[in-house]
């Protein structure tokens, strides 16, 4: 990015560009001071309790002694709390997944076939998100209710079960995987295509070989926006779930609402996070090679 | 050739009418639901004049349509918790999107110009803040501001002021790139322009720069706010008392709630439209052009 910025201008005017330089517009660094120091305060300095935290031991009810204490990190190894981690990122991967198969097709066909109405459908994608999320949730809610018309007639019965956790997840991610892919496929060059179906290329080896191949960080990126949050879903497996289904967001939270177990839901968090960083690492690995290359 | 090109165009507008009767069937359910009748059973063993008025511990089944009633409208009008609820999450998310959008400019104009090694740095702490599970910072955060409670006196106890803290956070980093993206987008050759005229640092900064990131400012406020207003989790851990529209929301989904719910959700949701068509209509008429670009940084 930073080099497509300077090549117009070296290639403008190269004698131009010394004089131009001392000229160029600079806003001074402390501007950075008011959001540096509201991050360091207010988001490193709740992390950093968090790690405390994770490390004390509970004494009583509520109170707790700071210390080096890792048999919170210890009790998350027991059987019972792996298995929710399993199932949470089980859960949100095949919720990736659905979302990427669902939410593709949808982009493409806005950014391949539309032109007069592309903008509109592109706000009608965002236009669930001006209902609340609780709201769109519990309207779900009604529609899988085996009692209700849909439902029951169509002889669905999902609810409270884990099928009706992932289209939950699938309904409420949907749009955020679909703005950043159309944005990539906006940025397709569909002429492309036409060479290589002229050159006697099948339809669908001209998307593997070309469209797919090209959109394919945008996929990637779409695919985390949505992960992330999915892994940590507190709300959904709640309300669809029925407390059956619990995701490591819901153990999270009952440690600090009703267990007042605050040590270990700290662990809880710095282990959800750990989970986490595994998926972005590998994403930034994969991101930067594609930089390196210049997919 | 043709023929089959069609064809595929057909496959996909149905997938793609699918989708969006899947995106738009529970929020027109939500609105029809605004106008359901309580259960018959309810309705028998009720003898108030105004049905709306019956306690949402004894509706009985409202996920069945039971007939037709505007009354939850005026209902959810003079709702006692409801509309006080909104009216914090309203307050809330208006200081929560002005703080945002002036973090996310500054620092977006500082950083868009800054030497790599230099930008590095803050960008991994922004990036951080995007992809750190949102429960996390809502527990992190309760337990920094009981902790900061009790060695300052000074600092706010549960309530608006830490709502608004925690989600400042998210916020400002998402209006960063915001800006950011459209800042670095525009390039400096008019403010270039400008100074090679004589224009001073503030000046141009007010009659250049500021204009044409305006979209991008409106842009990362509106997001702002709509995050904050729509925001459970964080609330729900940093609350003390106070009660927000989602908090509200989520204790009558899990404890039982009245259509009125439905009627007020449906309110909100014309208005935001009736807003939006607004916006558009004016911004047609001005010609500011809104490019996609910034549709694509769209945050988590």
């Amino acid at each position: 990015m930073a080099v497509a910025e300077k090549t117009p201008d070296v290639a403008a005017a190269p004698a131009a560009t010394r004089r131009r330089r001392s000229f160029r517009p600079r806003y001074p660094a402390w501007l950075l001071a008011p959001s540096l120091l509201y991050y360091v305060v207010f988001f490193l300095g709740p992390m950093a309790i968090l790690v405390a935290f994770s490390l004390a031991t509970q004494q009583g009810f509520g109170s707790l002694r700071y210390g080096f204490d890792t048999s919170q990190y210890r009790q998350i190894g027991t059987s019972l709390y792996l298995t929710i981690f399993e199932r949470t990122l089980l859960m949100a991967a095949l919720g990736t997944l659905l979302t990427i198969a669902v939410g593709y097709p949808v982009a493409y066909w806005m950014a391949r076939y539309l032109s007069t109405y592309k903008m509109l459908a592109l706000l009608l994608i965002v236009v669930p998100f001006w209902t609340s999320f609780l709201i769109r949730t519990y309207a779900l809610k009604i529609i899988l209710d085996p009692h209700g018309y849909l439902a029951r007639d169509l002889g669905i019965n999902i609810l409270y079960t884990k099928y009706a956790v992932a289209v939950g997840l699938v309904y409420n991610y949907l749009p955020l995987f679909i703005l950043p892919v159309f944005a990539s496929l906006e940025r397709m060059d569909w002429t492309l295509i036409e060479a290589a179906t002229d050159l006697g290329a099948r339809p669908f080896t001209a998307f593997r070989e070309i469209t797919l191949r090209l959109t394919l960080p945008g996929v990637v990126t779409g695919a985390l926006l949505v992960f992330i949050p999915m892994t940590g879903e507190y709300i959904i497996p709640n309300i669809l779930g029925g407390g059956n289904y619990e995701f490591v967001g819901n153990l999270i939270g009952d440690q600090f609402n009703q267990a007042q177990n605050q040590p270990f839901g700290s662990a809880l968090s710095i282990g959800l996070m750990a989970a986490l960083s595994v998926f972005v690492i590998a994403y930034i690995l994969v991101a930067t090679k594609e930089e390196r290359f210049g997919a | 050739m043709r023929k089959r090109r069609l064809t595929a165009k057909h496959a996909f507008t149905a997938w793609a009418a699918v989708v969006y009767a899947f995106l738009f069937l529970p929020i027109l359910v939500m609105a029809v639901f605004a106008f359901n009748k309580p259960s018959p059973a309810a309705l028998a063993g009720f003898h108030g004049s105004n049905i709306c008025g019956i306690p949402p511990a004894q509706i009985g089944n409202i996920t069945v349509w039971n007939g037709f009633t505007a009354c939850w409208f005026s209902a959810g009008l003079h709702d006692p918790t409801y509309i006080p609820a909104i009216v914090t999450s309203l307050q809330i998310a208006a200081v929560a999107a002005i703080i945002s959008t002036v973090l996310g400019l500054c620092a977006a104009l500082a950083l868009a110009r800054m030497k790599p090694r230099l930008r590095a740095p803050f960008d991994a702490l922004v990036y951080l803040t995007l992809v750190v599970p949102e429960i996390v910072i809502a527990v992190a955060s309760l337990i920094f501001f009981v902790q900061a409670r009790n060695y300052f006196h000074a600092f706010p106890s549960l309530g608006k002021v830490t709502i608004l803290i925690g989600q400042v956070v998210f916020n400002a980093s998402v209006s960063m790139l915001i800006i950011r993206a459209r800042f670095v987008g525009m390039g400096d050759v008019l403010e270039e322009a400008a100074y090679d005229l004589g224009s001073g640092p503030l000046a141009t900064f007010r009659q250049v720069t500021l204009p044409r990131l305006m979209p991008a400012i409106v842009a990362a406020a509106l997001l702002s706010f709509t995050f904050s207003f729509d925001d459970y989790v964080v609330p729900a851990f940093t609350n003390g008392t106070t009660n927000t529209w989602p908090i509200v929301l989520y204790s009558a989904v899990r404890f039982g709630l009245t259509p009125a719910v439905n009627a007020l959700a449906t309110i909100m949701l014309g208005i935001t439209l009736a807003a939006v068509i607004g916006t558009g209509v004016v911004l047609r008429r001005s010609r500011v052009r809104v490019g996609p670009q910034d549709a694509t940084v769209l945050p988590v």
